[in-house]
């Protein structure tokens, strides 16, 4: 036990660990705002884990295509965006069930990628790399400086967020939309508008989220990279009681752990099997539901699609 | 854009609605074949050829069905009653384990029971494993309002890590020079073969007859009458009298434990042993083979073959021309959307305006 709580101590105290976290936790931002938006406003996007695998595979594409590394990340948010509209079309225009869309253009998004990367290169072994984006070393923080931009963008984006949703009358209108459609139609909001841009805006996060693991913490694009990422976002947006604040705290501390458990499996008094490290990340997201389920005030209408005139 | 609610649908439009979608879907489809730099017309005869043209494409379809037509069930049942089960996957590879932990030889520790007692025992333990799997997850939706589709994704994960672990450990075949795989199955607990030669498996009888079984249920039974009252509108049924948590609980049990037979009758009919990807999607599959089959379990048996087809098609045409496999999925995927949008428009007319 004195040897666990000595190696912890290890862990804690060294700069690259605390790096690994921040690392770790950006993508996560990055797509808990993207669902974040969507759900404020009253939509479900199961799309999420299928848009990061396109935004992972489109952005890498473009840098590998020549395109500088922002243009990568731009190309991401376009993909993830044009996804976000189809998602919006089915479930705001047609009013279609959220989990069934979301889970479709999942697998939409995932097969497109997949079938994207075979043809562009039928026969690779290892995969073709890039140069991904360098660590702002000329940052005056420590543990920053080890950082690429997209992680400084991902912190920036949650104040932003925050002041929109909370200080500007768009912002207001994604709320009402989200509580209450019919009042925010009666007052003479289109529903249907906001809803599709909240679910657009949202969408092109997470297609950033994907770009932020070929671009920054990997220079490549692996089939199953994403790997659950997308759905512990979703888990992460119910912990955080849809508040951008608590999004972000929520994607660090989760981030935490996941770098401990890399810390943990990798240390010379692993007891267990790598794998049941592995899992920490997915159990600790199901008991962070568990924990907030009682107090959890989801946003009125969410999940309940919105046809004009109807009840 | 606005939707108007039509008073009957035309018998035109009905029939008219899925054909529709699978011309939407191939077009779609012929894209992506152009963009690969194939020609479309031989790229889709392959890919028929290579799922319906023989006999042999016929059982290597029929031998892919099998687990869909399992999973799809597990997605028709759980849907019914508006119970988001998106973890089959997981519950089929907990099947699976669960049916090699009865059934195994475990180097020469395993049971010694009589077939005619193990098999039964090895089936009940992998619809009891995958059951329990859901029931946490149902149980966590209907007491504290935990939003089901998330825990059971995430539970995918979390058993596939785990099944992982049994390889490497306690359930690993000392004999497969460490290729991650587990013990094998007792020979004598393995489904028969139904045609000589081929992989087709007598555990396609046994899932058609779950999926009449399925239907008579939701056709005949009181429970199956719930489940439907509980799916249309769960407060209204509780009104009624209907026990709506008592209902969800026994469809998650019927859910988890078809999607856990997917994985023993695969264990028993194909592969003789567990690995890690002895599955590829066929939990997630099935939730698409549901909405095709429009939450009817006959239909799944239809879906099941359109899919499964697709796949075997898709794996013996791009052997052939060079087209990546991962077709099949964009076509499957899409006529997931494409047929959704198509029932829709079968109830609402759209009104530009």
């Amino acid at each position: 036990m004195m040897d666990f709580i000595g190696s912890l101590g290890d862990i804690l105290g060294n700069a690259s660990f605390w790096v690994a976290v921040l690392r770790i936790a950006t993508p996560l931002i990055f797509g808990t705002v993207g669902v974040l938006l969507c759900e404020r406003a009253g939509v479900l996007n199961l799309g999420i884990e299928g848009i990061m695998v396109a935004g992972a595979f489109a952005g890498w594409l473009t840098v590998y295509g020549g395109g500088s590394l922002w243009t990568g990340v731009l190309v991401a948010a376009l993909v993830g965006a044009a996804f976000g509209l189809l998602h919006a079309w089915l479930t705001v225009g047609l009013a279609l069930s959220q989990h069934v869309a979301g889970l479709g253009i999942t697998m939409l998004a995932t097969a497109l990628s997949y079938y994207g990367y075979r043809v562009s290169f039928p026969k690779v072994n290892t995969p073709p790399t890039v140069t991904p984006f360098a660590p702002m070393d000329w940052f005056p923080l420590p543990v920053f400086d080890a950082q690429t931009p997209p992680t400084l963008l991902a912190l920036i984006l949650v104040p932003l967020i925050a002041w929109l949703l909370y200080r500007t009358p768009i912002g207001l209108a994604v709320r009402m939309v989200g509580e209450n459609p019919q009042a925010a139609e009666g007052q003479g909001v289109s529903v249907a508008a906001v809803r599709t841009g909240a679910i657009v805006a949202g969408s092109a996060l997470m297609g950033v989220a994907g770009s932020f693991l070929t671009l920054s913490a990997f220079n490549a694009f692996f089939f199953n990279m994403i790997n659950g990422r997308g759905w512990i976002c979703v888990a992460l947006v119910v912990f955080a009681a849809w508040q951008p604040g608590k999004a972000l705290l929520g994607a660090l501390l989760f981030a935490f752990f996941d770098a401990l458990q890399l810390r943990l499996q990798q240390s010379g008094d692993a007891v267990l099997p790598y794998q049941f490290y592995l899992m920490l990340p997915y159990a600790l997201s199901i008991v962070a539901l568990i924990l907030v389920a009682r107090r959890a005030t989801y946003p009125q209408a969410l999940m309940k699609p919105y046809r004009k005139g109807e009840r | 854009m606005r939707l108007e609610k039509r008073n009957e649908s035309s018998a035109l439009v009905l029939i008219a609605a899925p054909f529709a979608a699978v011309a939407f879907t191939l077009s779609v489809a012929a894209l992506l074949v152009l963009w690969a730099g194939a020609p479309v017309g031989r790229t889709y005869s392959l890919l028929l050829q290579g799922g319906f043209g023989s006999v042999f494409a016929w059982s290597e379809t029929l031998t892919r069905a099998t687990p869909l037509i399992l999973s799809g069930l597990a997605a028709t049942v759980a849907f019914k009653a508006r119970l988001f089960n998106i973890g089959a996957e997981g519950q089929l590879y907990a099947g699976a384990l669960a049916a090699i932990a009865v059934g195994g030889l475990h180097g020469g520790t395993g049971l010694e029971w009589s077939p005619w007692i193990l098999f039964p025992l090895m089936i009940v333990a992998a619809a009891l494993a995958g059951a329990a799997l859901l029931l946490g997850p149902a149980l966590m939706k209907q007491k504290l309002g935990v939003d089901e589709v998330v825990t059971t994704l995430l539970f995918n994960f979390i058993v596939l890590l785990f099944v992982g672990a049994m390889l490497d450990g306690p359930m690993k075949d000392p004999t497969a020079m460490g290729w991650p795989q587990s013990v094998a199955l007792n020979g004598e607990l393995e489904l028969g073969k139904l045609i000589e030669g081929t992989r087709v498996h007598s555990g396609l009888l046994f899932a058609a007859f779950l999926a009449v079984a399925m239907w008579a249920l939701f056709r005949f039974t009181t429970l199956g009458f719930r489940i439907r009252a509980v799916g249309a509108n769960a407060r209204a049924a509780a009104f009624a009298g209907i026990p709506v948590t008592g209902t969800v609980v026994m469809v998650a049990l019927l859910s988890g434990g078809l999607a856990g037979v997917a994985g023993a009758i695969e264990v028993a009919g194909r592969t003789g042993y567990v690995t890690l990807d002895m599955s590829p999607g066929y939990g997630y599959s099935g939730i698409v083979i549901a909405m095709l089959a429009g939450l009817h379990p006959i239909g799944v048996l239809l879906a099941s073959i359109f899919v499964a087809g697709v796949l075997v098609g898709a794996d013996s045409m791009s052997r052939a021309i060079g087209v990546p496999t991962y077709i099949a999925d964009v076509i499957v995927a899409t006529s997931l959307l494409s047929v959704l949008v198509a029932t829709l428009l079968t109830q609402y007319r759209v009104r530009w305006k």
